[in-house]
């Protein structure tokens, strides 16, 4: 359906175990550079929940002998802001750069995953930035909804329903010395996966690689594994956050799916396409937005992981149509489940999906998101030119056997936050 | 592959220009560094067009144009781009309304084939249009979720006394429910014409045979009449203007506006320079955030407030306008920190670079900084389309091309007199969402 695309990564490993994977493209004088960690919110100490996240704030401050300041000037002359993010399995340090300034800012980025400081005067920054967030976080009903969701699907105590960025609670008393601990133990050359995408050279970015994290030595404590299935047991739960003074309703309706590694992924890709992402929110969005009229925002997101991921359905609507809007909900999610979806859909979906990857590969930076998921999953350097065919590969009774297995409203987690007290 | 979609300067390749005989500008810019092609067409019409009682429309008239045409149902249309496993969107701003796909380039005559029906033959369905009501009445209260938005709206109210940029793009809700299907359509017929649109095409393309698909598609719409406005000159405010939102929250937020200078005017460069040495360059793109962080850590009010524990987060904006428009300063109150402490510290240290400017070396970062940014954001077939659609409609031919080499002759003379012009008292409003 769509040709090959060929990124062609070229992956090396540098001799302290660092993995560094390269893909050169011209379309702009710039690079992409994205450094993941293995080493996410999974590795919280019980209690200490949001410590890895804290720990990613500092990172950008006083690192290996560079000063606070010294980092600033350099992340601000050459126009770099790092991204810097933190999954459940993850911390990511992300940024873009002028193809002319890579060593200056990997140099920096090297620094930054290998030693950050932690400084007393930037923990006591950083922590008031992160309990600021966490407070705007409480007054955000589709923020709560969404977070709200994940302990009611796995369990409170699981490692995917605990709280990536923490609470104030357990935020608060996290010490410099807990964070220094947490970073000894957890970040490693051979837990770093680098990806260099844009206007460089192989020999030239395995060079600026070296430079900057060639000289970093040590293990890591093992790797942190969840449990594979969720605890939390297959009933409908339901949750009412009420927000009386807010104008509008967000609700979060979700299950449980399976492991990225299942065969069946990509039956669910489309089966998630045709509930709630074709068109402009697939059944959900052509039911609730465009006959019913009653939200701005209808639809669904799905990612599979290390474990059996979400799916999760959205959609914001005056607290007047919570209930229909959930009624609804209930019925696309059923009849999908009951009747799967039609070949027409099927097809369509396919074809969109197909269709969709030359422009998200587009970038440097979607490029690089790409490969970084491609080495987190085993997926394989060529995943690009074979996910074409895994897609186009996908039937018609694999997809209604997607829905059959997942989308039972009587096992949904529904949230619901905002000026709602229920029917 | 071949060839580099920007220059390291910044400069983006100059496009194929051509009018068509109805009035239709139409760009066009080869780029061939992947299958890809993006179709923007832009229009001039924006929430600054808007009387009263039609606030909103603008608005509302980009939502009807997605609800079917006479030759595409309006069950298929938010699905036509998607058969080709394209992105596609619309926005509509205070100048501009515009609409975008970008798709394989097999898909180039289906993509101008839909705009042209949407520039000439959308339904207006009634049904429709009553569905699509509670839709932006949904889309209006999402927003006033967000106690920052909120207070937005009010400051830009505030600091704006008669031009039509005082009222906020989605209208005001009064508005919204009381507009007919018929002022729409009006509204539409009036705006929606070839002489008041551009059509910019970037991708994976010949530029002679992408033109005379555009002919083919497009020659036919008649021209219609240059819509003609009567335009509201904003007077210079004379007095700071403050206000305050209490309401039921978490977090402080303060916003200090001050009056700016349109695209076209000679200190458009300096001021964005200035606010880079404020609070980071964004560059020129209005979507800039889409694209990460700031870059702001030296930045002067990152420094004084973030740095020093008094703010969580500082942020600016300032982007090009058709008519003088806003410099907004945003700060998040950190925990501990009053919100009037916040505001007395944020106004002094505006303060102090009115009266004294900003020295050389944080100029010297501050245009660093903006011309890599210029150069980072070109990153897609999509975003360029979006440059140069969004500078041709709000500025006008030619100003694009040249505000990498403007931003790059800005002195720190030039900053300080922007700086003393612009950040007067008595140009500013102040206002502050307290939580309660």
């Amino acid at each position: 359906m769509t040709p090959t695309l060929g990124l062609a990564p070229v992956r090396e490993q540098l001799a302290n175990g660092v993995t560094l994977i390269v893909t050169q493209t011209p379309t702009q004088p710039a690079v992409t550079i994205s450094a993941a960690m293995s080493a996410g919110s999974l590795c919280d100490p019980i209690g200490a929940e949001g410590t890895a996240h804290l720990l990613s704030r500092l990172l950008d401050r006083a690192a290996g002998t560079r000063a606070a300041d010294e980092v600033a000037d350099v992340l601000d002359f050459h126009g770099v802001s790092p991204s810097i993010t933190v999954s459940r399995h993850t911390t990511t340090v992300s940024c873009d750069c002028l193809a002319g300034d890579v060593e200056p800012v990997l140099g920096l980025v090297g620094d930054m995953l290998r030693a950050p400081a932690c400084l007393d005067a930037d923990v006591e920054i950083r922590r008031g930035q992160v309990m600021t967030g966490l407070r705007e976080d409480e007054d955000s009903p589709s923020t709560r909804a969404l977070d709200a969701v994940m302990p009611l699907l796995y369990g409170a105590h699981h490692p995917y329903g605990r709280a990536t960025k923490g609470s104030p609670a357990t935020v608060e008393p996290i010490e410099r010395s807990e964070l220094l601990d947490f970073h000894a133990a957890r970040f490693a050359p051979d837990r770093l996966t680098l990806v260099l995408v844009g206007d460089i050279t192989v020999s030239a970015a395995v060079a600026a690689a070296t430079e900057a994290c060639g000289g970093w030595r040590g293990q890591a404590a093992p790797l942190v594994s969840p449990p594979l299935l969720p605890p939390a047991p297959p009933v409908h739960r339901r949750l009412i956050i009420p927000m009386p003074a807010k104008s509008q309703a967000d609700i979060v309706y979700g299950f449980t799916t399976i492991v990225r590694s299942d065969p069946a992924f990509y039956a669910y890709w489309v089966m998630n396409n045709v509930l709630g992402q074709y068109g402009i929110g697939g059944r959900l969005g052509q039911s609730i937005r465009e006959r019913q009229g009653m939200a701005y925002y209808a639809g669904s997101m799905f990612e599979a992981g290390h474990i059996a991921g979400p799916l999760l359905v959205r959609a914001g609507v005056n607290a007047e149509n919570v209930d229909r809007a959930l009624e609804s909900i209930d019925i696309e999610v059923a009849g999908l489940a009951r009747d799967g979806a039609t070949g027409q859909e099927v097809m369509r979906a396919k074809r969109y999906l197909c269709g969709a990857m030359p422009r998200s590969l587009e970038t440097n930076a979607a490029i690089a998101r790409f490969l970084q998921t491609a080495q987190q999953f085993d997926l394989g350097l060529d995943h690009d030119s074979r996910l074409p065919g895994l897609v186009d590969a996908v039937t018609v009774e694999a997809v209604a056997e997607a829905a059959r297995r997942t989308l039972i409203p009587e096992q949904a987690a529904v949230v619901i936050a905002g000026p709602y007290e229920g029917s | 592959m071949c060839g580099q979609s920007s220059r390291p300067d910044g400069v983006l390749p100059p496009p194929r220009v051509a009018v068509l005989d109805n009035g239709l500008q139409v760009r066009i810019i080869e780029s061939h560094t992947a299958p890809l092609v993006s179709v923007w067409c832009w229009y001039g019409v924006g929430s600054k067009d808007e009387g009263p009682g039609l606030t909103g429309a603008s608005h509302w008239v980009e939502h009807m144009n997605f609800k079917g045409t006479a030759g595409i149902p309006a069950d298929e249309f938010k699905q036509f781009i998607d058969r080709f496993g394209g992105f596609w969107n619309g926005y509509t701003w205070i100048d501009q309304t515009t609409y975008v796909a970008t798709a394989t380039k097999d898909a180039l005559d289906q993509m101008l084939f839909l705009e042209a029906e949407r520039m000439d033959r959308c339904l207006y369905d009634a049904a429709a249009t009553e569905s699509e009501r509670t839709v932006i009445v949904s889309e209006l209260q999402g927003g006033e979720n967000d106690p920052d938005h909120l207070l937005d709206i009010e400051v830009t109210a505030t600091a704006f006394k008669a031009h039509p940029y005082r009222h906020p793009t989605i209208g005001w809700v009064g508005d919204l429910h009381a507009m007919s299907r018929d002022d729409l359509h009006g509204y539409y017929r009036r705006y929606y014409t070839p002489t008041n649109a551009t059509l910019v095409i970037v991708g994976d393309v010949d530029a002679d045979d992408a033109l005379r698909q555009a002919e083919r598609r497009f020659g036919g719409i008649r021209a219609g009449a240059i819509p003609t406005r009567r335009r509201t000159v904003e007077p210079a405010q004379t007095g700071e203007r403050r206000l305050e939102i209490e309401r039921e929250g978490t977090t402080g937020y303060l916003k200090v506006a001050y009056h700016a200078p349109a695209a076209t005017d000679p200190d458009f460069a300096p001021m964005l320079v200035l606010d880079a040495a404020l609070t980071g360059a964004k560059g020129l793109n209005l979507w800039a955030s889409f694209g990460g962080p700031t870059p702001q850590r030296r930045a002067r009010l990152y420094r004084s407030l973030v740095d020093a524990g008094h703010a969580a987060a500082v942020d600016g904006s300032f982007v090009a306008t058709a008519d003088p428009y806003l410099f907004m300063v945003s700060a998040t109150a950190a925990g501990g920190t009053p919100l009037a402490e916040l505001r007395d510290l944020t106004l002094a240290a505006l303060d102090t670079v009115c009266a004294g400017g900003i020295p050389p070396d944080e100029v010297a970062r501050a245009r660093r900084q903006l011309q890599a940014r210029i150069v980072l954001e070109n990153n897609s077939i999509t975003n360029i389309g979006h440059q140069v659609g969004f500078f041709e409609t709000v500025a006008g031919p030619g100003v694009l091309v040249q505000l990498p080499a403007r931003i790059a002759a800005v002195t720190s003379e030039d900053v300080a007199r922007v700086a003393a012009r612009y950040l007067a008292t008595s140009n500013r409003t102040v206002g502050w969402f307290q939580p309660i």
